[in-house]
């Protein structure tokens, strides 16, 4: 029997708004089952977006959804979490809001290590303002504001969040699709924030302009260059070249922010 | 029982008021001239099981607050001039979302990082026009410490009720000036509580229109799912560019504060019975109006001073009425004339509107508004 993916949307908001050939909506199955195989309750559950094509996906999920301003979902997250440590909160939004106007919030949620999930669909491109470059759009490629290619450097998003303090950083990719509520599962069991960062495609803003001649090559692409961090082990710096490592990059235990918070709490009535 | 008194501090006063009102969190950024409210709100909240919570930015404290707010807590951000600036964008968010939370912002000279230890009075248009779009604007300016107690406790009333941002916004003097306060006993000032939803969870919907102007707020982990989004919503709270919807739920969200100004507006009458020039002042600056009143009273002239505690919304019909009693209004203000536009708005035209307007880090001292009231004919 197949999956029903239903019982977690919401009834009457199909269809999105993503393009044929977006694999947001590969990402938003993946969030469902991941959801569906831990039994999160709906109505203790609070998914969290920036804005941009990635964070209109709150919308369609029959959770509390809370769809914020452009970069900002972090530090909104962190309010709804501080307020109500008992639901679970998931963030979701692309490279863009994530890592540009939402970077701040991005590294100091990691930093908290406050016990959130945030799954960051980067297609290496603002796609809903029609394809500028992004923060992880690579050097050299051409956005609709980089002409003659990009001249800026890009993140790597899944190191950054580990450089700044996230304690869980998985990445998938939108063609391994049953890998993703796999790393899904495994960021929201962890305790302490978790990052996964999915890498997707765009392919009408960024495909286009960087002669992808369809989605199939772009999914393709993303097949080619994903290797497994254990296959990775095995084999050479030559070897890796151009690749992305995919799986659970970092996994560390450290303290958590709610249960820290929770010790401020307990010393602040002992010294009254 | 004799009540609990204190010698306190502007600031350290709004803390102890936003506890009185049932604050159970705090998002802050340190900025001069208001971090005392972070200071005592980091000792006092923990010790209630309340949190507190230092953000990056301005703006992740404001988006703290709303995301709290959202999860049922009562919220409170300090903040000043620059750190206004920024939290704008989100002060819009809780305007079109509706969702109640206070913005403590004291005054201090600008534009820009401007005069970081200087009293002013030059955010009050911001507290109006700061954030992008249509919105409804609340603001509250107390000139004593006993006041911005008060008015504090006020605002998350306020908040609650009209489930809308509202700023209250001392100057640095009120915010800095120690004085003597009295705390009420517990019970003795209202506290207005959030509306809650009276339909089960499947009937709800967070902009359902059919309990008024001002739909009740469910917590998000209480049981109740739905929507929040800073797109233009419908009733259910998901995104609509339908045209008749827009505008019904713009004009709504202003109409619940437009509707409800007496509600709403506060201020002080002093001496205006028979007065013939009027001082119209707020913050610390009606206190040397007081002041040169007296005197001028003294000196047979018959002055008075009309007190606004409410800055926003203006007291439209206050100020009109006195526009056509006097003979002339005298507006001193720590900024280039920012009420003063709102009072000859009121005015028409009918008498002259006269400013002291200080920029300079000073206070505006009493014989300035002296040599004012006299310049009335």
């Amino acid at each position: 029997m197949s999956f029903d993916y239903d019982k977690y949307l919401r009834p009457g908001k199909l269809p999105h708004i993503w393009c044929p050939g977006c694999g947001h909506g590969i990402v938003m199955k993946g969030l469902i089952r991941a959801m569906d195989t831990l039994k999160l309750k709906k109505e203790e559950t609070a998914i969290v977006s920036g804005i941009g094509c990635a964070s209109r996906l709150p919308g369609y999920i029959d959770c509390c959804t809370l769809h914020t301003a452009h970069g900002r979902a972090a530090a909104f997250a962190t309010g709804v979490k501080m307020a109500k440590p008992e639901m679970n909160v998931i963030l979701v939004g692309g490279d863009g809001d994530g890592t540009a106007i939402g970077g701040n919030h991005f590294i100091h949620a990691c930093r908290r290590n406050i016990d959130m999930t945030y799954i960051i669909m980067n297609n290496y491109i603002y796609g809903m303002t029609g394809g500028q470059f992004s923060p992880a759009t690579p050097t050299g490629h051409k956005a609709s504001t980089t002409p003659y290619g990009n001249p800026d450097p890009n993140f790597d998003i899944a190191k950054l969040a580990i450089g700044a303090g996230a304690t869980f950083v998985a990445r998938g990719t939108a063609f391994h699709a049953n890998q993703i509520d796999k790393l899904i599962v495994e960021a929201i069991q962890h305790k302490g924030f978790s990052v996964v960062e999915i890498l997707d495609d765009c392919p009408t803003t960024y495909g286009r302009r960087n002669k992808y001649k369809s989605v199939i090559e772009m999914m393709n692409r993303l097949k080619e260059v994903a290797v497994p961090v254990k296959a990775a082990e095995k084999m050479t710096a030559e070897q890796l070249q151009g690749k992305v490592l995919t799986g659970v990059l970092y996994k560390e235990e450290k303290p958590e922010y709610i249960a820290e918070y929770a010790k401020v709490i307990e010393r602040a009535k002992a010294a009254k | 029982m004799s009540k609990k008194v204190a010698f306190l501090q502007g600031n350290e006063a709004a803390a102890f008021g936003a506890l009185y009102a049932g604050c159970d969190f705090f998002a802050g950024y340190p900025i001069t001239p208001s971090t005392e409210v972070s200071e005592v709100l980091s000792a006092e909240l923990p010790k209630t099981g309340g949190k507190f919570l230092q953000m990056e930015d301005e703006i992740a404290a404001m988006a703290a607050i709303l995301g709290a707010s959202l999860a049922g807590a009562k919220v409170l951000t300090s903040t000043s001039g620059p750190g206004l600036s920024l939290k704008q964008e989100l002060v819009g968010y809780g305007c079109i979302a509706e969702i109640p939370c206070v913005v403590y912002n004291v005054m201090r000279g600008g534009p820009s990082t401007g005069m970081p230890t200087g009293p002013s009075q030059s955010d009050v248009m911001c507290a109006k026009w700061g954030t992008h779009g249509d919105h409804p604007a609340i603001c509250l300016t107390p000139a004593s410490v006993q006041e911005t107690y008060d008015e504090v406790i006020r605002a998350f009333n306020l908040s609650e009720k009209y489930r809308t941002p509202v700023m209250v916004m001392p100057d640095e003097i009120v915010a800095h000036m120690r004085e003597r306060i009295v705390f009420p006993e517990p019970g003795e000032v209202e506290v207005i509580p959030r509306k809650a939803p009276t339909v089960p969870p499947e009937q709800y919907k967070p902009y359902d229109t059919s309990f008024g102007d001002v739909p009740p707020l469910a917590a998000f982990g209480s049981g109740y799912k739905f929507h929040v989004t800073g797109l233009n919503k419908m009733q259910d709270g998901f995104p609509t560019t339908k045209a008749e919807i827009v505008q019904a739920e713009e004009e709504r969200q202003v109409r619940k504060v437009d509707a409800n100004i007496d509600d709403i507006v506060q201020f002080e009458e002093y001496m205006l019975d028979d007065a013939e020039v009027v001082v119209v002042a707020y913050g610390s600056t009606s206190r040397s109006a007081r002041y040169a009143v007296n005197v001028a009273r003294e000196q047979g002239i018959k002055a008075g001073m009309f007190r606004i505690k409410t800055f926003w919304p203006f007291p439209d019909k206050q100020i009109k009425a006195l526009a056509c009693k006097v003979k002339g209004i005298v507006i001193p203000e720590m900024n280039l004339g920012m009420c003063s536009l709102e009072l000859e708005r009121c005015a028409q035209g009918k008498v002259p509107v006269l400013g002291i307007f200080r920029v300079d880090g000073e206070p505006i001292n009493p014989d300035q508004i002296l040599d004012k009231i006299k310049e009335v004919k």
